[in-house]
Formats: C-alpha cells, sequence, structure tokens
C-alpha cells in the first residue's frame, strides 16, 4: 500500500515506487524535476530518462519512443506544471494512438522546484477532462491509496494510450539526482534496447 | 487576392519535394513530425501514402524536437518540417540536443523571406536563421531547385553522423511560384 503524505494525499517516492517494482522492460521518461529525482531515487538505470530540461516536452519524448520501441512499455512520469505546458501533446499523442504508452501526472498542484507557486490545477483545471477532451479514452484519476494497484495494472496493460493524474502530496522530498551528463543518459538507454551497437549507429 | 499569392508553394511541376522523400527513405527516416505548411504540401502527401514512415502531426513545432529526441532514444531516425515561424516555437526545447546529443534534422521552407507579402512573416522570417544557429543548429539553404536535394542530404547527414540539430532553409526565392490552384 503506498503511504500517505502529511496532507493525507499520496506520497509522490512511494507511489513512485510502487509503479516501478518488478518493472520488467518497462522504459520510463521523467519530466524535469521532482519526477526525475523520484525514478532516481526508487530505480536508476538505464531503462531511465530523467529529464534536466526540455520543459514541456516529455510526454513526446515519451511518445517518440514509444513508437520506435512497440514492444516496449514507455510511462512517462512527469509533474502538473510540465504537462500543463506541453498540453497540445495530448491531442498529438490521442491521434498517434501508441498502445504502449501511459501517461502519469503527479499533480501537486504547485511549482515544486521554484518556490512552490500555485499551478492552474490548484485552481479548478482538470487534466484528465483536458485529456479526455483531446481524445484519450484509457484515463483515471487516483486520490486514494486504494487505487493505486489499479493505476498499476493500466500502467502496464499496452492498452493506451492512457492518462491519469495521481493527486500527491506536495511535500519536497531529499534530492536523488541522476547523472547530469545527458549523452550519457541518452547513450545507457540506447545501449539497454540496442547492444553496443547503438553507438555505432 | 488569389489565395495562392498569400500562401508560397511550390509549382506542381517542380519534382524537389520527390527528391526530399527520396533521402528520407534512403536515410532510413521513420517518423516525420510536421506542422504543415503549403511549401511540404507534396512532400507531406508523400509520407502519409508511405506506410513505413510515422507521420505525427504536431499541435505545436516544439514538439516535433521532443518526439525527435524519443525516437532517437529508441533508436529511429526522424526529421521535423515546418515553416519558418515554427522555429520560434522550438528555442528552449532544442536544448534537448544538446544536453543529450540527438540527431535533430529539420526540414524549413521560408516565410518573411524573398518577396514576401504578409508584414506578420517577416520579423520570425528574419530571425529564423540566426535564432537556429544561436541554439547551436548548423544551418544551410536552398534558394534553387537544384540545390535541394544535396542541401538536404547534408542536412540528413551532419545530423545522424555528428549528432546535433542541422537545418535546410528552403528559401521563398524557391517556394514562391505561384500555383494558381494547380496543387
Amino acid at each position: 500500500m503506498v503511504k500517505l503524505g502529511a496532507s493525507g494525499k499520496l506520497d509522490r517516492r512511494d507511489l513512485t515506487r510502487v509503479l516501478l517494482a518488478d518493472r520488467g522492460g518497462l522504459l520510463v521518461v521523467a519530466g524535469l524535476g521532482a519526477p526525475a529525482w523520484d525514478i532516481s531515487a526508487v530505480d536508476d538505470g538505464p531503462q531511465n530518462l530523467p529529464l534536466w530540461g526540455g520543459m514541456g516536452g516529455a510526454a513526446m519524448i515519451g511518445l517518440g519512443l514509444a513508437l520506435a520501441q512497440p514492444d516496449r512499455t514507455v510511462l512517462v512520469l512527469t509533474g502538473d506544471g510540465e504537462m500543463l505546458m506541453g498540453i497540445g501533446s495530448l491531442a498529438t499523442i490521442a491521434h498517434q494512438k501508441p498502445r504502449n504508452l501511459a501517461i502519469v501526472v503527479q499533480d501537486n498542484e504547485h511549482y515544486g522546484e521554484t518556490g512552490m507557486q500555485e499551478t492552474a490545477t490548484r485552481h479548478g483545471t482538470d487534466l484528465v477532462k483536458m485529456a479526455e477532451g483531446a481524445g484519450i479514452q484509457r484515463l483515471m484519476l487516483v486520490t486514494e491509496a486504494a487505487d493505486v494497484p489499479a493505476l498499476r495494472r493500466a500502467v502496464y496493460a499496452n492498452e493506451g494510450p492512457f492518462f491519469a493524474v495521481v493527486k500527491i502530496d506536495p511535500a519536497s522530498l531529499p534530492l536523488a539526482l541522476p547523472p547530469r551528463e545527458g549523452a550519457i543518459l541518452q547513450a545507457r538507454m540506447r545501449e539497454h534496447l540496442m547492444g553496443p551497437g547503438a553507438h555505432l549507429a | 487576392m488569389d489565395r495562392q499569392a498569400v500562401e508560397s508553394a511550390p509549382d506542381a511541376e517542380a519534382d524537389w519535394p520527390d527528391r526530399i522523400y527520396d533521402l528520407l527513405k534512403q536515410y532510413n527516416v521513420r517518423q516525420v513530425a510536421l506542422v504543415p505548411d503549403a511549401g511540404h504540401s507534396r512532400l507531406i502527401k508523400r509520407c502519409l501514402a508511405d506506410n513505413t514512415l510515422r507521420v505525427v502531426t504536431l499541435t505545436t513545432e516544439e514538439e516535433g524536437v521532443a518526439l525527435m529526441q524519443g525516437a532517437w532514444l529508441g533508436g529511429e531516425r526522424s526529421v521535423l518540417l515546418m515553416q519558418s515561424s515554427g522555429v520560434g516555437n522550438c528555442i528552449n526545447m532544442l536544448s534537448l540536443s544538446s544536453i543529450h546529443r540527438t540527431p535533430m534534422p529539420m526540414i524549413i521552407t521560408m516565410r518573411g523571406d524573398f518577396g514576401e507579402f504578409n508584414p506578420a512573416q517577416i520579423a520570425m522570417g528574419q530571425a529564423t536563421q540566426a535564432v537556429l544557429e544561436a541554439m547551436g543548429t548548423i544551418v544551410h539553404r536552398a534558394d534553387r531547385a537544384a540545390d535541394v536535394a544535396e542541401t538536404v542530404e547534408a542536412t540528413l547527414k551532419l545530423a545522424y553522423n555528428t549528432f546535433r540539430p542541422t537545418a535546410t532553409l528552403l528559401g521563398q526565392r524557391l517556394l514562391g511560384a505561384k500555383t494558381f490552384g494547380k496543387d
């Protein structure tokens, strides 16, 4: 069962731990900031691309990866601020219909890396409805720990595109930094997928 | 005014879009990201008709930069087709290429360039090359049909062989022929 934070909402890192446990071939793209720290704290390695930049691009990076690797499940784990910045990409993804792409937004209703300013989701913006309006059909809003097993099943089901918002506790957790050299982050996933020949492409 | 005089599109007789399509095939491009432009319409039709190319129509051009990042991460080559005005939408996202050393070739049809009609196109059109270069992109131009294929080929090779953003600007002198509804 996923732990709860002081607010009574889900603990982001424990949620990440549950989503990535026994992950098999799951590839993860994490939006910059706390989602990148979360995946690095839980399970850093070649199947992760933690982003240091490109705000608004996480879902589209996930789409490009999912199209290139149709036999792998791709999870984009990102924050509400990052998703809002690239919100149009939900229409692009709905159009492409990648079955192996799941997007999970850890929604703390704040910009956590810049001083906890409130995002639009704090003021009524509903990302699940925006995804539905974009044309994504498999959707989930998670507010309770009891919903997390179903969320996990949906992420791994390959019946996407799948989009979920998880309302999480806004606490800032200890930093867990992945390698900062992006060439390594990219090359390690390419080598994982294609072997050493990836570096000769 | 005839709308064909407003939107720059290549003459229906011009075959350089087919040469670009041939190069995409030759270089094993698999994902074609685009925001439509009249100048790219013939190339887009060729790509859409090809089941081995995945055409990804974007809501804004910066999505295409992120898509190219993901495609390369997964072992596929991609390209971004857009109009010069879309370059302005890509600026920060192009940092993904310098962060990760990702090939990002772009084929850009120019507006605000040679004999432009629309004042709104001038600011971004005149800034296109400078903006791309400011973000580390190697930029080449083609202003004559005879130069298109070798310029685009250089752009593809530089991207895939040296892992960086590259661009061909297809000048309005090339695109500007009025089509009078032929295409």
